[in-house]
């Protein structure tokens, strides 16, 4: 707009600072939109890097087109359900005294509380140390190998834990013929996940392995594989946000399934206890949604030049972050602490920080970005009236490449949720990615206390980008 | 004949009700007899088989694919009405509702939502400012920047852009600005005219727009440059460029520049440019100006008298009240919210021969007067309102210094302003007032001031004006006014 328009058609303002501005022109009758303005969260160094970067039209044309192709390979993704085995079977190095935990990489040393309840309990599970005591030994004493899920193409929720006896749920992302893994869902309440570890943790995951696992596969290769995309169209229009949220996924998923378990299963008590699992667990499709997203943003990896987020993760003591750009590195910051709702009983100071690989649906569009999707969560995660959810999408739409055709948000008027989160965009505008997270107790063995958000930090989209602008020559 | 085309997306899973909504939204359209969007279920293809809407490339479609039939009088309407579809497949909106348009989450977001704005008005601490200000040009708006503690370099780099786009870079530091009858941030409330103003930021401003709708007069822009604009270093970059807009305006027919004097190379620069605009036009430099003017250019020696010589009227003169600075209580403390409204009375102190520290002597071109007992202080200048609220909108700012001098037995008088408008306080006369009042009237310095403002006003200036005299303030007509009234009965005239 010249600065004659100006004059002739009078001023019609974006007002970036003092709100009272806003307040008088709009009592006046001036079109004025406010920008609600933060003080920029980067560095000055930071900042002078975002501006060299936006004064390069070379930069940011390779920038743009490579986060576009980032884009159009989420969008692409077609992640299918197909199978149910034990990780030791799919993923190859899961070896024997090998846990994969979530998060960036974490040794020993460092893991909070809860994290180190679940490696012990399932040192026990895999029969490497006779009781709960010598496992911590063992653990402790170097002969454990940790790696981070992510380096095995798998994801696991909160504590992640993944050993090889462990069921591990298969999907394949068949536009690009990836693979990614996950642990089954093992309900609510006191589960390894959480860091529980005791003798009823481990039964029921011992009965994941014995009776659901080989159920839920043989009805899943009945069925030829199961779509994701399309349970997760529909859930979104049924409320859920794929993070707080899976009642109607998983209700969903046990509709698709429940005639192929019929079918494949010749035992009535065994068929209704199966059904009775998934289906009095709200949070089952969880651990689908997750290894879904892992399938689907592996792909995304490896674009030079772009900033799209193709992995969030946390190990209960650090955020991670990769960038489809910068490959495999980790980009790292101590984890913060959820705001949230508590189980009668508990506070804040019972609370864990922030854990769990399940910040992948976060990556996918889904979870805290499609709050405005699942009203019904908002008071659970502690945001407030049902309006404000709408707002936590529209926010996230700021840092976002673009938006999900498939994935729509009737609630949004059936906007597409916010994808391809662009650390670049982070960055410029001071606005993080937000999560919607269960809340672990701090000490081993307790499980789950509460939920609410929390904040992807800051200070690993700076690195992120001071990376990937290395990359970009500047 | 009607025509039936079926495209197939392969892969595709949208919500049935959704695609319902799509199907009734494309059927709308005229050219379009009847069209549907439809998994490709074998039910489904049943469904749209017996509607006449599916082909081959429909059969062809599974579980997992979405068809688009559509019956149309023609393939140029049929493909026609399957972009469209497609269109709105592919690009998933994304989600911002009318119910949110009154904010936004970053630039960006607010031009989505105001595609036609053409101002930013940026008022971040100054540390953030330029950068908030060279975004906001980068995208194509005029800047009006308020913050100050703006550096000189960035104020040059932005004025440098916005020249080589056309664009309007008000600040740093501009405080008051009207366009189109509209007031924005600090500014009264004046009715349309023929005057355009350009002046460097603040109070100046604020006093001739409001003088000249006192007069009966009226203003079609007044545009700030920021206080800094006729240093050399910036060349008058903004005033040049506002001076040029105010002379294509076609409601603009006089002009009026007002601000501190120019560095010499501006100086002579910027009234050539005006002299040169074909609008009648009156330069007010407050300050002792070396510089001449060329004709037909007409200068003014204070804010009172820019609007005299443009609207060629003479406002009516009191006489000051009876009052004398004899004895000990022979001091005048003058403590101001308007930058210029100190200078312009320093400026007249100076005048009369009667020196005056201050904090606004180096920019109004005066000498540093070492000892005096006189001090005329602005104390919206950056040394008192860092980390705080300029004393415009914060009225303890000032009473706190005036309660000093009420009770100092050396002072003989007091000079204030009382700055009205949007953006002000709400009532300052009545904060002004309470100060005054923790000293019994008779045992008091006399009380001068002037009220900067009009009737429309939130304030309204008649009633602010009231509520002074009534406390014993003696209220002058303008700024100007107050300052001689000032000099007149330190010099005993």
């Amino acid at each position: 707009m010249s600065a004659r328009d100006l004059l002739e058609r009078g001023p019609r303002v974006v007002n970036v600072g003092l709100a009272g501005f806003a307040r008088d022109l709009e009592r006046q009758g001036t079109p004025v939109i406010a920008v609600d303005w933060t003080p920029p969260l980067g560095s000055s160094d930071t900042l002078a890097l975002v501006d060299r970067l936006r004064a390069d039209a070379g930069a940011c044309e390779r920038l743009e087109r490579a986060n576009r192709e980032a884009l159009r390979r989420m969008l692409a993704g077609e992640p299918v359900l197909v199978d149910v085995v034990s990780a030791g079977e799919v993923i190859e190095g899961l070896d024997e005294r090998v846990v994969l935990h979530a998060g960036p990489p974490i040794e020993w040393a460092r893991m909070c509380g809860p994290m180190r309840g679940a490696v012990a309990g399932a040192i026990v599970l895999e029969g490497w140390a006779p009781d709960l005591v010598a496992a911590m030994v063992l653990a402790a004493s170097g002969e454990i190998y940790f790696h981070p899920n992510h380096h095995f193409d798998a994801v696991g929720p909160m504590t992640g834990i993944t050993t090889r006896s462990m069921p591990v749920m298969v999907v394949e992302n068949r536009a690009f013929s990836n693979r990614a893994y996950c642990t089954l869902n093992e309900g609510l309440g006191k589960v390894m996940r959480f860091g529980g570890n005791d003798a009823g943790v481990l039964d029921r995951l011992r009965w994941l392995a014995s009776t659901l696992a080989p159920m839920l596969s043989a009805a899943l290769r009945d069925l030829g594989g199961l779509d994701l995309k399309g349970i997760i169209a529909r859930g979104l229009s049924m409320g859920d946000e794929m993070h707080q949220r899976n009642v109607a996924c998983t209700s969903l998923l046990l509709r698709e399934l429940a005639p192929a378990l019929a079918r494949t299963c010749g035992d009535a008590a065994l068929l209704e206890q199966v059904l009775a699992f998934i289906g009095g667990n709200d949070q089952f499709f969880l651990n689908a949604a997750m290894v879904m997203g892992k399938a689907v943003m592996d792909p995304v990896g490896g674009i030079a030049d772009s900033s799209v987020i193709t992995a969030m993760s946390r190990n209960g003591t650090q955020f991670g972050i990769r960038l489809s750009g910068t490959g495999d590195t980790w980009f790292v910051a101590p984890v913060e602490m959820p705001q949230g709702l508590y189980f009668p009983g508990y506070t804040q100071a019972d609370a864990n920080p922030d854990m769990g690989d399940s910040t992948i649906v976060e990556t996918l569009g889904l979870g805290g970005f499609a709050m405005a999707a699942a009203p019904a969560v908002v008071g659970f995660v502690g945001a407030g009236d049902a309006s404000q959810a709408r707002r936590y999408t529209q926010r996230m739409y700021e840092i976002t490449v673009g938006a999900n055709p498939e994935w729509r948000i009737p609630a949004l008027n059936f906007a597409g949720v916010p994808s391809a989160i662009d650390a670049l965009a982070v960055v410029e505008k001071g606005i993080v990615p937000t999560i919607n997270t269960g809340i672990a107790h701090r000490e081993p063995g307790v499980g789950q206390v509460g939920a609410g958000i929390v904040n992807a930090p800051f200070a690993c989209f700076e690195q992120g980008f001071h990376a990937l602008a290395r990359g970009l020559g500047l | 004949m009607t025509l039936v085309v079926n495209r197939l997306r392969r892969k595709f899973y949208l919500d049935s009700v959704e695609l319902m909504r799509l199907s009734a939204q494309l059927a709308a359209d005229e050219h379009i007899d009847d069209a549907v969007l439809m998994v490709a279920t074998e039910n489904n293809k049943r469904v749209m088989a017996d509607a006449g809407l599916l082909t081959d490339e429909g059969r062809s479609g599974s579980t997992a694919d979405l068809v688009i039939a559509v019956r149309a009088a023609d393939e140029r309407a049929a493909q026609a009405a399957l972009a469209a579809v497609d269109r709105s497949l592919d690009e998933a909106a994304l989600g911002v509702e009318a119910s949110d348009r009154n904010s936004a989450g970053s630039l960006g977001a607010a031009l989505h939502t105001l595609p036609d704005a053409n101002l930013a008005l940026v008022s971040t601490p100054g540390e953030f400012a330029a950068r908030e200000a060279h975004r906001a040009l980068a995208r194509g708006l005029n800047v009006m920047l308020f913050s100050d503690n703006v550096s000189l370099d960035d104020e040059i780099s932005l004025k440098q852009a916005a020249r080589q786009q056309g664009l309007l870079m008000m600040g740093p530091d501009c405080g008051t600005a009207l366009i189109g009858g509209r007031p924005l941030a600090f500014c009264n409330a004046v009715p349309r005219g023929d005057v355009g103003v350009v002046a460097a930021s603040g109070t100046g401003l604020q006093e001739v727009i409001s003088l000249l709708a006192r007069n009966g007069s009226g203003v079609s822009h007044a545009l700030g440059a920021g206080g800094r604009d006729l240093l050399d270093a910036v060349g008058g970059m903004t005033t040049q460029s506002a001076l040029s807009l105010l002379a294509e305006d076609p409601q603009t027919q006089r002009l009026l520049l007002v601000s501190k004097p120019p560095e010499r190379r501006t100086a002579a620069r910027i009234y050539a440019h005006l002299a040169g605009l074909g609008k009648p036009a009156v330069v007010c430099t407050l300050g002792l100006d070396t510089v001449s003017l060329p004709p037909p250019l007409k200068a003014a020696r204070t804010l009172q008298q820019a609007v005299e010589v443009c609207l060629g009227i003479e406002m009516a003169t009191t006489a000051p009240p009876r009052a004398s600075l004899a004895g000990k209580r022979n001091a005048i403390h003058g403590w101001f919210t308007g930058g210029t409204l100190c200078s312009e009375a320093l400026l007249i102190l100076h005048e009369a021969g009667i020196a005056a520290t201050s904090n606004v002597s180096r920019g109004a071109g005066l000498p540093a007067t070492a000892k005096s007992p006189h001090r005329l202080i602005d104390l919206g200048a950056d040394e008192y309102t860092l980390g705080r609220a300029h004393p415009m909108i914060d009225p303890q700012v000032r009473n706190a210094r005036l309660r000093e001098s009420l009770n100092d037995a050396s002072v003989g008088l007091i000079l204030l302003d009382v700055v009205l408008g949007y953006g002000a306080h709400e009532d300052p006369a009545g904060a002004l007032v309470e100060a005054l009042d923790t000293v019994p009237e008779p045992q008091r310095p006399l009380i001068i001031a002037s009220v900067c403002g009009t009737d429309a006003d939130p304030q309204n200036r008649s009633l602010q004006v009231a509520r002074l005299v009534q406390h014993g303030v003696a209220v002058a007509g303008t700024n100007t006014e107050a300052a001689r009234w000032a000099a007149q009965i330190a010099r005993g005239t």
